[in-house]
């Protein structure tokens, strides 16, 4: 259960930590150019993080939390390919979502 | 259709903008469901959706809240999963960047993927708006996908009420994750960060208070953008 505190502060503090994000150039700094460096690793940020955030639920995915769970394991990478061949984000979820089904209740 | 007054660029931008969302309806309603899964009540789950306006940081956050990470953890990932609009802000400054404070405030606050990518590519291809035109069509171009957020996140959070308890929900994080990425592989030294991340991830995943994540997350920042200095290096050479 998520503790009620810290849920209206993530929720305060994320919309805050958002809009001073949106608001950052817009708002504030104005014309001025970005350091070339700074701008190569932003453009690297979401294909790093959410990787990063996925690969431990994919790959301790069994019951025991020991190593990955087959059905899982399939699904995430039939989203992952599907999404990578056709860009389209439907597609990926629709064909993780039937690998979900049929490899938990199809198979039994 | 020529642009010639701020009302008729709004409505051009309003159409424009439609098609998005189909893309915004389903991860708002999913973002719904998860969220009353979690725990959250129907307010909670709209004043999420209404402070962020952002797919992939609003999971992230709900996400890492459930596995207990640290505050400071959780804040972290969904910021830097969310930075790329900090480079929408600057790509956009140019052609809004003249409108007075409140207008350029306001805007702000709007500024999604569906926003930026529509006005950008309109203004590059109409240099002659004017400032007003270019704030309507702005506007026009995030209406619907902001609207269809919030309505969205409603029905989402309506029907996760609603639904049994131990529904099989757990693995559609993970997959809305996967879906959202997998489109962004572009280039080579965007395959680069994300495997780099992916394995720094499974090393990392004993380090405490979550940290692992923004280990791997910078690993993989630093990967790509040293492989793009690499592979346009070579291109230079070539």
């Amino acid at each position: 259960m998520i503790d009620r505190a810290e849920l209206w502060f993530v929720i305060i503090a994320l919309g805050i930590g958002s809009y001073l994000l949106r608001f950052s150039f817009l708002g504030l700094v104005g014309n001025r150019p970005l350091p070339a460096w700074l701008l190569r690793h932003l453009r690297y940020t979401a294909v790093a993080i959410l990787p990063a955030l996925v690969a431990p639920i994919v790959y301790y995915s069994n019951e025991t939390q020991s190593g990955p769970e087959p059905v899982r394991l399939v699904a995430a990478i039939v989203t992952f390919a599907v999404g990578f061949w056709t860009k389209n984000v439907f597609l990926a979820i629709v064909a993780g979502a039937t690998v979900m089904g049929i490899g938990l209740y199809g198979l039994q | 259709m020529p642009i010639s007054t701020p009302k008729s660029a709004y409505w051009k931008g309003l159409i424009a903008g439609a098609p998005f969302t189909a893309v915004a309806a389903p991860f708002a309603a999913l973002f719904g469901v998860l969220g009353t899964e979690a725990g959250l009540n129907l307010f909670e789950v709209m004043m999420f959706s209404f402070s962020v306006i952002a797919g992939a940081a609003q999971f992230t956050a709900l996400q890492l809240m459930q596995e207990n990470a640290p505050t400071v953890i959780v804040l972290l990932s969904a910021l830097a999963v969310n930075l790329r609009v900090a480079m929408y802000s600057a790509a956009i400054t140019p052609y809004l960047g003249d409108g007075p404070l409140w207008k350029r405030a306001i805007a702000s606050y709007m500024l999604v993927d569906q926003s930026y990518a529509l006005s950008q590519e309109q203004f590059e291809k109409a240099p002659d708006m004017t400032g007003a035109e270019r704030y309507a069509y702005y506007f026009g171009s995030c209406t619907l996908p902001i609207i269809t957020w919030f309505g969205s996140s409603f029905a989402g959070a309506a029907l996760g009420t609603a639904l049994p308890q131990g529904f099989p929900l757990d693995f559609a994080l993970p997959i809305a994750f996967l879906s959202m990425v997998a489109p962004m592989m572009r280039s080579i030294p965007h395959l680069v960060a994300a495997a780099v991340a992916i394995v720094v991830a499974l090393l990392a995943v004993h380090i405490p208070f979550s940290l692992g994540l923004i280990v791997a997350g910078m690993a993989g920042m630093a990967a790509g953008a040293q492989s793009e200095v690499w592979i346009g290096k070579r291109a230079a050479h070539d």
